[in-house]
């Protein structure tokens, strides 16, 4: 039986502020520009907006930006926990609301000042113990209190496993770099990486260095959810979602699940991927182009391996040869990814999922009638497919 | 360790009685508003403003003639030095409800907090009492000093014509302290050396660290189904028992992943920082430092043993070094 979620939603509008180290302005003002534009991009006016859904993490409350933005009545209001777990899973929400009737048109947002404020590479840590902070003290008298500190003990495993080597992680930043350089938006535009620099580049948790992580930015990102029928009568073409999904497996934490029988696979994001293939009927070689998650890059082996594009512990060879570039097999990232072009939790790449539909990245492939979007890695995650609409 | 679940309950219908009700009398200020005790303030503060302190300039303003600094509103009814010293019996309510927290082991307090109105300037020889209220009185909060209450206060400020010249909401956390007072230390005391980042402690986590305390390693232990489990968590996710238990591990396990920690360095530890996963023979794994051990030595399948030291002044963590 076919899931009613399948193509009963479609994202038309995308909207961003512009990608900086110190915005100089509030996370709320952030969100009602990216939201704002988001909305206007889709021809729509703020009021023909009913619904909103953020992560957990964002600072803005929905009602603050609905008064910002001048969004009227709300009808559905949303979040979804684990940081960048979130990414497509604020998507999901909103697909369901407009599927089931419950919104007409869904704003999913992020906004951050991610480097001028809060920085999560400073670590964990807080006032009031929740069960939240038991699970981190298990973690920081260690001083294992980094996100990049947690996928290192998880990236350590995975290369005494498969062989993989720095230099293989080093290919998944240089092939994300390319694509960053041709896109103004980006941090990196128009400066290339080479494996050398890469490798020269100082360690910040072995085996990880200062080029397998992503940056820190101050922005923000939104996109706007409605049905394929009001998405038809819109100015820009529709990325219809053909297939989307939420996941946490057996015997998860939060970055830490250290815990079961093998620790080089996501089994979380093996469950996502069962259930976006299974929803839309497609499979990996169905998938012409991806914006695969990528807070550190071998975060974007384990995918590609979790997606089928090649088995488990072949991403290593996978990501040689350009096959995650333009021409190659499956251009990822073509935005340059969080590495590249900013961190905004995921956002700004369902932004780019949403570009590669229209035809309008600055590194548009040829083929582009199905293309992949993932969500945070290492947490509760999301994922989903986008194809075009009728 | 906080209290058993009765005895709590008594403790908080006694904190619950102090809500609302006066702590005592009005306290009465020992002087009227006076220009020396200005004067002094704005010389403390740095506060030249002449509205104050000028006689001459005071009469131009806005204020025609010398007016106190606002935030002085305090210092008009503070008792002097008589409130330090200590006394068996309590001067006032909220003296009676800190020793019933102190006696229950909420022996710390903490201010967290400290807003202030003012309705009028004062000006001297104003004559200012103050009447403070129990104004709440939280329900028990997990907190990163220790487990406690926290205390608001009301102080409403009147003068010599009953009239309302400012509040004062004070709000305090009283307090089990997480860690053993510091002992008082000696004059050449070098400075406190930063310490690594304590593990919080509640219902789930503190009897782990405490047996971690006494020298010893422990596993989690289902009596239900006899699963054991790491980390600890309140029900066995294999049979849904709550009796849960530990057993002592031996100690003996090997390195199933590590990382060498570089950047950021956080105070109280030592980089570059060796944090590993160990398989325990038992059959869990754990997140520990390895010590004792070159960070280019360590590899995965390295057999280690457990050492529970003494990493800084007050804190026991379980550690290891290779067992060769
Ligand atoms: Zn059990």
């Amino acid at each position: 039986m076919s899931s009613p979620l399948k193509d009963a939603a479609a994202i038309v509008g995308i909207g961003a502020t512009p990608f900086t180290k110190n915005s100089g302005v509030s996370e709320l003002q952030l969100a009602s520009e990216c939201v704002a534009a988001a909305i206007a991009d889709a021809g729509l006016a703020p009021t023909d907006v009913d619904g909103l859904v953020t992560f957990s993490l964002d600072t803005n409350d929905e009602i603050e930006v609905a008064r910002a933005v001048g969004i009227g009545d709300l009808t559905f209001f949303s979040r979804i926990p684990y940081g960048g777990g979130a990414a497509i899973g604020i998507v999901h929400q909103a697909a369901m609301a407009v599927a089931t009737g419950s919104a007409r048109a869904v704003v999913a947002y992020r906004a951050l000042n991610g480097r001028s404020g809060q920085r999560y590479s400073q670590g964990v840590g807080g006032d009031i113990v929740t069960s939240d902070l038991i699970h981190w003290s298990w973690y920081m008298p260690s001083g294992l209190m980094t996100p990049t500190s947690w996928v290192a003990m998880f990236t350590q495993r995975y290369m005494h496993e498969y062989g993989a080597k720095s230099t293989d992680l080093a290919q998944v930043a240089v092939s994300t770099r390319k694509h960053a350089v041709n896109n103004p938006a980006a941090f990196f535009h128009g400066r290339p990486l080479t494996i050398e620099e890469h490798q020269a580049s100082r360690f910040i948790v072995e085996p990880l260095r200062l080029y397998d992580c992503c940056q820190e930015t101050d922005g923000g990102c939104a996109v706007v959810i409605t049905t394929p029928e009001r998405a038809r009568d819109l100015e820009q073409p529709g990325a219809l979602i053909r297939g989307v999904a939420q996941a946490s497996a057996a015997d998860q934490e939060q970055m830490t699940s250290f815990y079961r029988p093998s620790i080089a696979t996501l089994p979380e994001m093996d469950l996502v991927a069962r259930q976006v293939y299974a929803m839309s009927g497609l499979s990996p070689d169905d998938i012409d182009a991806a914006v695969i998650y990528d807070a550190f890059t071998s975060i974007v082996l384990w995918q590609l391996e979790a997606f089928g594009f090649c088995s488990v512990g072949e991403g290593k060879d996978f990501v040689q040869d350009g096959n995650l570039e333009v021409g190659g097999r499956l251009p990822t990232n073509t935005h340059g990814g969080q590495l590249s072009e900013a961190y905004i939790h995921g956002v700004n790449g369902i932004a780019e999922g949403v570009r590669l539909i229209r035809g309008t990245s600055t590194n548009q492939p040829a083929k582009n009638d199905h293309v992949l979007v993932t969500g945070g890695v290492g947490v509760p995650t999301s994922g989903m497919i986008l194809g075009k609409l009728d | 360790m906080t209290l058993p679940a009765k005895q709590k309950r008594e403790l908080e219908s006694k904190l619950q009685a102090y809500v609302g009700k006066p702590i005592g009398p009005p306290q009465v200020g020992r002087d009227p508003v006076n220009v020396p005790m200005i004067r002094q303030w704005c010389d403390a503060m740095g506060d030249g403003h002449p509205a104050y302190t000028d006689p001459v300039a005071a009469e131009r303003s806005v204020h025609r003639g010398l007016v106190a600094p606002p935030t002085m509103l305090q210092a008009w009814i503070l008792p002097g030095f008589e409130m330090s010293v200590e006394t068996e019996a309590p001067r006032d309510e909220q003296q009676a409800l800190h020793k019933l927290l102190s006696d229950h082991g909420y022996t710390s307090v903490v201010a967290t907090n400290c807003e202030q109105g003012y309705a009028r300037y004062l000006r001297p020889g104003d004559e200012l009492s103050a009447e403070t209220v129990v104004e709440s009185i939280s329900e028990e909060k997990a907190t990163a000093l220790g487990i406690g209450y926290f205390i608001d206060t009301l102080t409403t400020f009147r003068d010599q014509n009953g009239d309302e010249v400012g509040w004062m909401k004070f709000r305090v956390l009283k307090f089990i302290p997480q860690q053993p007072a510091q002992t008082a230390s000696s004059a050449d005391a070098a400075p406190a050396k930063p310490q690594r980042i304590r593990p919080l402690l509640g219902h789930d986590n503190a009897w782990w660290w405490e047996i971690v305390n006494q020298g010893q390693l422990p596993i989690q232990k289902c009596n239900g189904c006899g699963a054991l489990l790491h980390p600890p968590r309140p029900m066995c996710g294999h049979c849904q028992s709550t009796d849960l238990s530990h057993v002592i591990a031996s100690g003996k396990g090997e390195v199933y992943s590590f990382v060498v920690m570089h950047h950021p360095q956080f105070p109280g530890y030592e980089y570059p920082l060796v944090a590993a996963l160990v398989e325990l023979e038992e059959g869990t794994r754990l997140v520990s430092n390895l010590v004792g051990c070159a960070p280019e030595d360590v590899h995965i399948g390295l057999p280690v043993r457990v050492c529970v030291e003494r990493v800084d002044d007050e804190l026991m963590l379980p550690v290891f070094r290779p067992a060769s």
